[in-house]
C-alpha cells in the first residue's frame, strides 16, 4: 500500500516472539527460518505481508511471525488468501500449511487456486502424517505405513501434489527440504517474486510420529536438471523421480489473475438509472 | 380494472405457454406497459424443473396501489397452448368470475380449468400472429390482455420499444403490429375504467437486484460467488457493477471457498459479501463461526428455497430460520436480518452491511425465492446513509491489543499494511492480544465481549416495522409480511381497528425490551410464517415474554401465502 522503497530488514524483525507449539526437532522450525530469511532478503516490510493458514501443526506459523496473519479453518487457507489478495493486490500474501490441510480437506481449493493463478505463494510443509491429531495417514503417506487408524497401512497410494499442481495450471512449482535452510530461503524468495500462483512443497520431517523421516537428510538431492518452462516435461520428471529432487522444477509465464482486473473502469455509473421503467 | 373477490384495486393475469412461447416476455412487457401509465404491479415467473423448454407461466398482478404479493385468484388465465398445463395450474386459482382465453387451434382447455366455471373466450392467437410476417402469438396475447386491463396503446408501444429496441426497428414494428391485432379483439370487452394515465417515475426491480443495490449502496466492494438457485442473480447483477465501482467479484470453486474468500477480503479491510441458498448456507456455517471468533465483518445473503437438502430449488419457504440462528457450533453471537418486501431488500441489505462493519460481525440476510425473483413496479427507492464505518486502528501504539475489551465491545481493527498493527486473526480462542489462549478468563472475557457488542448496539427503530394498534398483534417476518399486510386491509373494520402488525427485520439478536414495548396492551398474539414447524414461533417462545394467548399460522412452501388465506385465519382467530 505504501510506496516505500525496500528497506534493510533482519530475519529476526519478522519474528513475533511467540513460542511455537512444535516439537523439538520439527522440520517446521527450519521452514520458518527459511521464510523469514526470504522476506528479509526481499526487503518486504512486515506489515505488507499476510500469512494465511488452516489447521494443523504447520498452520500455526502465522502467529510466530511479526506479519499480518490469519489462522483460519482446516483446509481453507487458499480461499482465505485468495480473497485477501484479490481485494488487496498491494499485499504480499503467503498461504501455508500441511499435507492433510492442503491435500485432503483442502484438496479442491489447491486445484482451483492453481487454475485461478492469483499472485500467491503456497507453502506446504509435507511430513506425510497428521501430527496434531497424533499420527494418522495423510494423502502423501505411503500405503504400508502402520498406524492406529489404519493398522497395517491404508493401502492407498500417495497423492502427487506437484503433478496435480502442474496439471491444474500453477505458475511456479518447486520442492524444498526444511533441513536445507539456505536452499529453502532461495526457493521461497523465488516463489514470492514469481508472478501468479507459486506452489512450494517443503519436505519437513515429523520427528515425533515419523521418526524415520530423520533420514530424509540423507535422501534429498538437488534436481539433476534445470528448471523447465514446459509443464508436461516438469510433470514427467516429478512423476518419475524418487520424490527427493529438490529445486525449482517449473516456472510458467501465465499472467496472474489480479492483473486482469481494471478497477474504476466506469466508477461514475449511476446505479439507480437502470431501474427506471 | 375489474372488481373481483380478491383485492378490489388490482387485476391478476396468468399467461401460460410451453417453453419458448414467450409468456414471461409478454408478462414483463405487460408490467412495463402498466408502469408507463402509472400503475404498480408484480410478476412471478413459474417454470417447471427443466433448464430449457417445458412449460412456463407468467403470474402478473397490476394495481393502483403498490402490490407486493399475489392475489388469491386470477381474473384472467390465458393459454397460448395447454401442453403440460396441469404441472402449473395448481398455482393458478380461477373461479366462475374469471375469464379464460384459449386458442381454438391449440390443445383444448384442461378439465381442471373447465370445472371452475370460468367464462371461456376463444382468441386465434397463432392464426392472427401468422398474418404478420415474423409475428408471434405472445404479442397478440399481450395486446389482448393489456386492452382488458385498460392499458392504452401508447403504453404498450413504449414497453415493446424498451424491451426490443436493441433488436432493431423491424423487431419492434412486428411486435407492435401483432400486439395491436390482439388489442383490437379486446377493445369492445375492455372495462370502462381506464388505468391512471399520469406518467410516474417508477422502478421495475427484482428482490435479488434490490439486494445487490443495497449491497453496493452499503459499500460492499468484494463479492465471492458460487452459483445457486435462487440466489445467482444477486451475484450476476453485482459482477459488472462491482467492477465499475472499483471492486471485484471472484467466482469460487464451492461455498466453502466463497465464504472464506469473503472473510479474507474483509480481513484486508474491504467490505465483503456472498449470496447463496440453503445448501450453500449449510456449507458456509463453519466459515461464519470463524468470522464470529476472529471478528471479521461479512454479509451472507441467503435466498431461501424449500428444504431440507436440495428441496424445491425454485420455490420459496421461510425454513432456514433455525439454520441461520442456531447453525453454528459453540456460542457464536451474530446478526440475522430479513427484508419484508421486494423493495425492502435494498434497505435491509444496506443495513446488514452497516451492522457487519460497525460490529465486526457476520450478518445473515434471510431473503427468499419469492422476494428474490419477483419483479415489482415500485416507487424509486431513495438512498439512505449510515455514518458508522468500521472502527479501524490507524495509529497503533506499542501496547496495542487487537481484541481489547472496550466499552461497546468493538475493538479497533488494524488492516494489513498498517505499520505496527500486525496480529494473527484466529479461529482459536485468544487473548486480548490475539494470541491463542485456552484459559477460562480469556474465553469468558472474549465470549462476553462478542455477545455484548451485539446486545448493546443501538438498532433504533429498524428492528421491526410496527403498524396499527390494538389488543391483537400479528408477528411475522420476511416475505410473509406483504401477505399479512394485505390480509389486514381486507378485514372488517371492527377487526382491523384492533389489530397491530409487528414485522421483525432483526431476527437475531432478540430484542425483548423493544418487543415488550411494542406489545404493551396486547392481549393476544398470532405468529405467521411459511415453514413446517413454526421456527420463529419457537424462537419467540424462548426469548420473548409474550401474552399467554399465542396462536400460530405456519405452513410450508412451495406455494406462498395468499392474503385471503391469512385473512380467513385471522377472522376465525378473532371470533374465538
Amino acid at each position: 500500500m505504501n510506496a516505500v522503497a525496500p528497506c534493510k530488514f533482519k530475519a529476526s524483525d519478522y519474528k513475533s516472539g511467540t513460542k511455537p507449539v512444535w516439537c523439538p526437532g520439527c522440520g517446521d522450525f527450519h521452514v520458518f527460518l527459511g521464510l523469514i530469511k526470504a522476506v528479509a532478503a526481499l526487503g518486504i516490510r512486515p506489515e505488507e505481508i499476510a500469512v494465511i493458514s488452516g489447521i494443523g501443526c504447520s498452520s500455526r506459523i502465522p502467529a510466530y511471525l511479526n506479519c499480518y496473519g490469519f489462522h483460519g479453518l482446516h483446509g481453507r487457507a487458499l480461499p482465505l488468501a485468495t480473497g485477501l489478495k484479490v481485494a488487496r493486490p498491494d499485499l504480499t500474501v503467503i498461504a501455508a500449511g500441511g499435507d492433510g490441510d492442503g491435500f485432503s480437506i483442502g484438496g479442491n481449493h489447491l486445484i482451483h487456486a492453481c487454475r485461478r493463478n492469483v499472485d500467491l505463494t503456497y507453502i506446504v510443509m509435507d511430513n506425510e502424517v497428521y501430527g496434531m491429531t497424533k499420527g494418522q495417514p495423510s494423502p502423501t503417506t505411503a500405503p504400508d505405513w502402520d498406524s492406529k487408524l489404519a493398522p497395517g497401512g491404508s493401502g492407498i497410494p500417495p497423492f502427487h501434489p506437484l503433478v496435480v499442481a502442474l496439471a491444474s495450471g500453477a505458475n511456479f512449482v518447486a520442492r524444498a527440504f526444511s533441513g536445507d535452510t539456505k536452499g529453502t530461503t532461495k526457493i521461497v524468495a523465488d516463489a514470492i517474486t514469481h508472478p501468479g500462483f507459486s506452489f512450494v512443497q517443503i519436505l519437513s520431517p515429523c520427528v515425533t510420529f515419523r521418526p524415520d523421516q530423520r533420514n530424509w537428510k540423507n535422501k534429498v538431492h538437488p534436481a539433476p536438471v534445470a528448471t523447465t518452462t514446459d509443464p508436461a516435461q516438469a510433470a514427467r520428471r516429478v512423476m518419475t523421480d524418487d520424490g527427493f529432487n529438490i529445486g525449482v522444477l517449473y516456472k510458467g509465464s501465465r499472467e496472474s489473475y489480479a492483473q486482469t482486473v481494471e478497477p474504476n473502469a466506469r466508477s461514475d455509473r449511476d446505479l439507480d438509472e437502470e431501474f427506471f421503467v | 380494472m375489474t372488481a373481483q373477490a380478491g383485492s378490489k384495486d388490482s387485476f391478476s393475469v396468468a399467461l401460460f405457454g410451453k417453453g419458448g412461447a414467450g409468456v414471461v416476455t409478454a408478462g414483463e412487457m405487460l408490467l412495463a406497459a402498466a408502469a408507463q401509465c402509472g400503475l404498480y404491479g408484480l410478476i412471478i415467473r413459474a417454470v417447471g424443473p427443466q433448464i430449457r423448454g417445458g412449460e412456463a407461466a407468467a403470474l402478473v398482478r397490476l394495481g393502483k396501489v403498490p402490490v407486493d404479493c399475489l392475489d388469491d385468484r386470477f381474473d384472467l388465465l390465458l393459454g397460448i397452448g395447454w401442453k403440460h398445463a396441469e404441472r402449473l395450474l395448481p398455482e393458478i386459482s380461477i373461479d366462475a368470475d374469471s375469464v379464460v382465453v384459449t386458442d381454438p387451434a391449440q390443445e383444448s382447455v384442461p378439465e381442471s380449468v373447465l370445472v371452475s366455471g370460468a367464462e371461456i373466450r376463444e382468441l386465434n392467437m397463432k392464426e392472427l400472429a401468422e398474418t404478420v410476417s415474423g409475428g408471434r402469438a405472445n404479442m397478440v396475447a399481450l395486446g389482448y390482455v393489456a386492452a382488458l386491463a385498460g392499458i392504452p396503446q401508447d403504453a404498450i408501444f413504449q414497453a415493446i420499444e424498451k424491451k426490443l429496441g436493441h433488436k432493431g426497428r423491424d423487431a419492434v414494428d412486428i411486435s407492435v403490429e401483432a400486439a395491436m391485432l390482439g388489442f383490437s379483439k379486446a377493445e369492445d370487452l375492455a372495462p370502462a375504467e381506464v388505468a391512471d394515465s399520469g406518467a410516474k417515475e417508477r422502478w421495475m426491480i427484482s428482490g435479488n437486484h434490490a439486494t445487490g443495490l443495497g449491497a453496493l449502496r452499503g459499500g460492499i466492494r468484494f463479492a465471492a460467488a458460487y452459483p445457486i438457485t435462487p440466489a445467482t442473480e444477486v451475484l450476476e447483477w453485482l459482477a459488472p457493477r462491482l467492477h465499475d465501482a472499483g471492486g471485484t467479484l471472484s467466482q469460487a470453486e464451492d461455498e466453502l471457498a466463497s465464504i472464506n474468500m469473503a472473510i479474507g477480503a474483509s480481513f484486508g479491510g474491504v467490505p465483503s459479501l456472498t449470496a447463496t441458498s440453503g445448501p450453500g448456507l449449510s456449507l458456509m456455517i463453519e466459515g461464519l463461526g470463524l468470522a464470529v471468533c476472529a471478528e471479521v465483518p461479512v454479509v451472507v445473503v441467503n435466498v431461501m428455497r424449500a428444504g431440507p437438502s436440495t428441496g424445491i430449488p425454485t420455490k420459496p419457504e421461510q425454513s432456514d430460520f433455525n439454520a441461520a440462528i442456531y447453525g453454528m457450533h459453540g456460542d457464536a453471537p451474530h446478526i440475522v436480518v430479513a427484508p419484508n418486501s421486494v423493495s425492502d431488500c435494498v434497505y435491509t441489505t444496506q443495513w446488514a452491511v452497516h451492522l457487519a462493519e460497525a460490529m465486526q460481525v457476520p450478518v445473515i440476510v434471510l431473503s427468499d425465492q419469492f422476494l428474490g425473483q419477483a419483479n415489482v413496479i415500485a416507487d424509486p427507492i431513495p438512498a439512505i446513509s449510515f455514518f458508522t464505518k468500521r472502527k479501524l486502528a490507524e495509529e497503533v501504539a506499542d501496547d496495542f491489543e487487537r481484541y481489547a475489551v472496550t466499552a461497546d465491545g468493538v475493538s479497533p481493527m488494524p488492516i494489513p499494511g498498517t505499520p505496527g498493527g500486525q496480529y494473527t486473526a484466529d479461529g482459536l480462542e485468544h487473548s486480548r492480544k490475539a494470541t491463542p489462549s485456552g484459559t477460562a478468563a480469556d474465553h469468558t472475557a472474549q465470549l462476553d465481549k462478542r455477545a455484548g457488542k451485539i446486545d448493546s448496539f443501538d438498532y433504533g427503530q429498524h428492528w421491526a416495522e410496527i403498524e396499527g394498534s390494538g389488543e391483537l398483534a400479528i408477528v411475522t417476518w420476511g416475505s410473509t409480511t406483504s401477505m399479512v399486510r394485505e390480509a389486514m386491509q381486507r378485514l372488517p373494520d371492527k377487526i382491523s381497528e384492533n389489530l397491530k402488525l409487528i414485522a421483525l427485520r432483526l431476527l437475531l439478536p432478540a430484542r425483548p425490551n423493544e418487543m415488550a414495548a411494542a406489545l404493551d396492551g396486547t392481549k393476544r398474539v398470532m405468529v405467521i410464517e411459511q415453514n413446517h414447524t413454526g421456527q420463529l414461533y419457537r424462537f419467540l417462545r424462548a426469548w420473548y415474554d409474550l401474552p399467554a394467548d399465542v396462536d400460530t399460522l405456519h405452513r410450508p412452501g412451495p406455494s406462498v401465502f395468499r392474503p385471503g388465506e391469512i385473512a380467513t385465519k385471522i377472522e376465525a382467530w378473532c371470533s374465538e
